[in-house]
């Protein structure tokens, strides 16, 4: 195939990925409001857990579908190419969407999370939707400053760690509302099979563990980077300094669960701050700062 | 314990500094700092920066003249080398010493010596439990399982207290020795290194000495004298371009190199990514444009001015603009030109270039007469002409080879050459910046991947077993009943 036909096979694939992801969130909601339905129902022993759970194994399946049309598209992009596929703002959205999908999909084998289908799918379909519609650009080559090993790794770095970071802020911010569904005198029926406080709180914790040194080398990565390309290591440049923002901020998360004993609501706010704080960096640097960082072709 | 802390004022000066001490090296005054740290950073990234974009800076002051004059009181427009920005810094890290060296000390001394004393009641402990065993061999048992797992064990006779996972602070201490070592590394930089940029047009050679650059700045202890001593010759520079984006895909110099000066030249290629390096300092390519080359001749025919003019591309399709000045000329003549590589035209923008790289170049100018004002004392800009005490004497868009009359002399448009703006950096503090942020990385995988816990075993009546998991980290239990199940084993 040439360059361009790969590029088009790209865009397809995040159409039909699109397609499949809503299908998936109508999925993931349906498991929800069955739930609901049937504690309004005239007896809760009705309630109908097979149904709800062959929905959800719908949304899970239409999960990793669309989980391989984004890694077909995100490829096929790649070829169009002849790189790696996060050279501009749309790449990096496309990547992203990939990377918390997988994200979900990991923690689903491995901590039955299923009740983050919804929440998650909703979460990439407005990425995809984005990127396609306002983000969009052909497929280029790279300008000189971009072509570099480091584009693949601090980069790539970068993505998985906020596709995780992502996920454990929607794993705090469930715990939030589960705590404010218990304080108000218990969960309604949909919630009852999300995991206790406890495991939220956890597992929150787990994740960030686990990618801050993810984060950390990203960031490091990425001034080797500078040096080579800018001739200096870090110049404080809107991007690098909120990615310094997100590292303090997780680093003070960290402290305050290790050193302080932080649990439960406080530790969650402050995760979902730590998040918001990278959000912010792909948000509002890429599209309204300036500086160095201005590769999103916007 | 508590108590003395309130008395504070009573302890006398140097009572109160070692109280000032002990607070400022609390972990609750460090995770304050580190917090203040981050939401410090935050107006450098949304107010523009001097050091960054001084034109910005100067546009903000246009827009709002008092609001800015404020601001610049307060150093927001150089906030990170701003007092207060540095304060908080310099106090995180004095904290961060304060804690981390005396840890380091206790945990040194801690690895050479046992693990302490088991506890007098096991069954207030973590996964306490009772383990039907005979209470003869339970404790040769337990230590033998222990060890093969690799456990440090103390044994006193009628209990054992093992401890496992002290790679763990050590990979904490790691961490935080390594960001010391960072800053020490980025203080060096800003003590001895050195800056410099220099624009040089395809065939001209730079030496390196002090005069050679068009701007040069040195770290507070950084002597002149240190600058590597190599010269170098541009003999090529090629800038390729996307055809369909237009937007750059490569950048090639090619230069010879002598260092020191007066060696064999050798040939050196410098592209972005992949700068020339001697030691600790590189030299960057790090932007580029075009210098268009003229002869100005005045009425009787000589030559008053013949060569190229650095001019500053404004867009993406690298229309430039610059100052051709003639000060040998009476009066004197100046031009405000624009040099558009790819000249093409349309109703709305009138004539624009619609392509970087020189294909069907043109240079637009604006011819003046009467005093450059060169010798006012003020330094002038070299890309625009100050053209208060001129009059405007004609205006023509010159195609390659063509001549324009302007009266007093004529200006014919000879050619092109390419430049390059290179910039030298030396940074003596960047390998230990690297060292300590590859330690930090180490280090922290280190502490966040290693489980630290105890057990302990003890025989009286019974055969009793527990254990403690440093910050409630899962697996102590099913450690426990690997245990248990060894000792329960006929
Ligand atoms: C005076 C300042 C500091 C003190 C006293 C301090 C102390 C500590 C302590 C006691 C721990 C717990 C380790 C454990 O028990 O497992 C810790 C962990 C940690 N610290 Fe700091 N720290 C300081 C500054 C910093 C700074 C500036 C950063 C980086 C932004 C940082 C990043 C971390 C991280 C990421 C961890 C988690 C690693 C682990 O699990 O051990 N610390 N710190």
């Amino acid at each position: 195939m040439s360059s361009t036909s790969f590029s088009y096979f790209s865009n397809d694939a995040i159409y039909a990925s699109l397609a499949i992801f809503t299908i998936a969130f109508i999925a993931h909601t349906f498991e929800v409001a069955w739930s609901v339905k049937n504690v309004e129902g005239v007896s809760a022993t009705t309630f109908d857990f097979e149904k709800t759970d062959r929905v959800g194994r719908i949304g899970t399946a239409m999960m990793i579908l669309g989980f391989t049309l984004l890694i077909v598209a995100d490829t096929t992009r790649g070829l169009s190419a002849h790189r790696v596929p996060w050279g501009n703002m749309y790449e990096f959205s496309i990547t992203g969407a990939l990377m918390l999908t997988g994200a979900y999909l990991f923690s689903l084998a491995k901590y039955k999370l299923r009740w983050l289908g919804l929440p998650v799918s909703i979460s990439v379909l407005l990425t995809l939707g984005t990127a396609i519609t306002v983000l969009y650009r052909p497929s280029a080559p790279l300008v000189p400053a971009l072509k570099s090993p480091w584009l693949a790794i601090h980069v790539l770095a970068a993505i998985i760690s906020g596709g995780v970071f992502l996920v454990a802020n929607l794993v705090a911010a469930t715990y939030l509302l589960m705590d404010r569904f218990e304080l108000k005198g218990g969960r309604p029926q949909w919630a009852l099979k999300i995991p206790s406080l406890e495991a939220l709180d956890q597992l929150s914790y787990r994740l960030v563990a686990f990618v801050f040194p993810l984060w950390t080398f990203a960031v490091i990565a990425g001034a080797i980077w500078a040096e080579s390309a800018w001739g200096k290591y870090w110049s404080w440049d809107p991007k690098e300094t909120w990615a310094f923002i997100t590292w303090v901020a997780y680093a003070a998360y960290l402290h305050a669960r290790i050193t302080v004993g932080w649990r439960g609501r406080r530790a969650a706010w402050l995760c979902i701050f730590a998040g918001s704080t990278f959000l912010f960096n792909y948000i509002y640097v890429n599209i309204w700062g300036t500086g160095l960082h201005t590769y999103s072709g916007l | 314990m508590t108590q003395t802390s309130h008395s504070a004022p009573e302890l006398g000066f140097m009572g109160l500094l070692r109280w000032a001490w002990r607070q400022l090296t609390s972990m609750k005054i460090a995770l304050i700092l580190l917090m203040m740290l981050g939401v410090a950073a935050i107006p450098g990234s949304l107010f523009p920066q001097r050091s960054q974009n001084p034109q910005k800076v100067d546009q903000y002051f246009t827009s709002y003249p008092t609001l800015s004059k404020w601001m610049d009181h307060l150093h927001f427009f150089s906030v990170y080398s701003s007092p207060w920005f540095s304060a908080i810094y310099l106090l995180l890290f004095i904290s961060l010493i304060g804690c981390v060296l005396p840890r380091t000390f206790h945990h040194l001394k801690a690895i050479g010596q046992k693990p302490p004393l088991t506890p007098r009641n096991l069954d207030r402990m973590e996964g306490h439990r009772v383990v039907s065993a005979s209470s003869v061999d339970a404790i040769a048992k337990s230590e033998i399982w222990l060890k093969k797992n690799r456990f440090r064990v103390r044994s006193d006779g009628d209990a054992i207290s093992a401890e496992k996972g002290y790679s763990r602070e050590t990979g904490n201490l790691m961490f935080h020795l390594s960001l010391i070592l960072i800053l020490v590394g980025v203080g060096m930089g800003g003590l001895f290194g050195m800056k410099g940029e220099a624009i040089l047009n395809v065939g001209e050679r730079f030496i390196n000495t002090p005069t050679s650059y068009d701007n040069i700045s040195y770290g507070k202890f950084q002597s002149q004298g240190s600058l590597v001593p190599f010269s170098l010759s541009v003999t090529d520079f090629k800038a390729t371009y996307d055809p369909i984006t237009q937007q750059p895909s490569n950048y090639v110099l090619t230069t010879m190199v002598s260092n020191p000066i007066g060696t064999p030249a050798k040939p050196v290629t410098i592209q972005v990514n992949h700068p020339l390096t001697f030691g600790s300092t590189k030299i960057y390519l790090q932007a580029n444009g075009y210098s268009p080359v003229v002869t100005v001749r005045d009425a009787s025919g000589s030559i008053t001015f013949r060569g190229p003019t650095t001019f500053l591309p404004q867009d993406a399709d690298l229309s430039s603009l610059g100052a051709i000045k003639v000060p040998d000329m009476k009066p004197q003549i100046g031009f405000i030109a624009s040099f558009l590589p790819t000249a093409s035209s349309s109703p709305t923008r009138g004539i624009f270039s619609s392509y970087p790289e020189v294909l069907d170049p043109r240079l637009v100018l604006s011819a003046w007469s009467g005093n450059l004002g060169l010798d006012s004392g003020n330094p002038q800009s070299v890309y625009s002409l100050n053209t208060s005490q001129m009059k405007k004497i004609g205006l023509k868009a010159l195609t390659l080879g063509s001549t324009y009359n302007f009266g007093a002399g004529s200006i014919t448009f000879d050619g092109w050459k390419p430049w390059v703006n290179l910039q030298i950096v030396d940074d003596p503090g960047k390998i230990y910046a690297f060292l300590g942020a590859i330690c930090a990385i180490l280090g922290l995988l280190m502490s966040l991947f290693t489980r630290q816990r105890r057990i302990w075993v003890r025989v009286g009546d019974r055969v009793e077993i527990a254990g403690l998991a440093k910050n409630g980290i899962p697996g102590l239990e099913e450690e426990l009943t690997l245990l248990q199940k060894k000792l329960e084993e006929q």
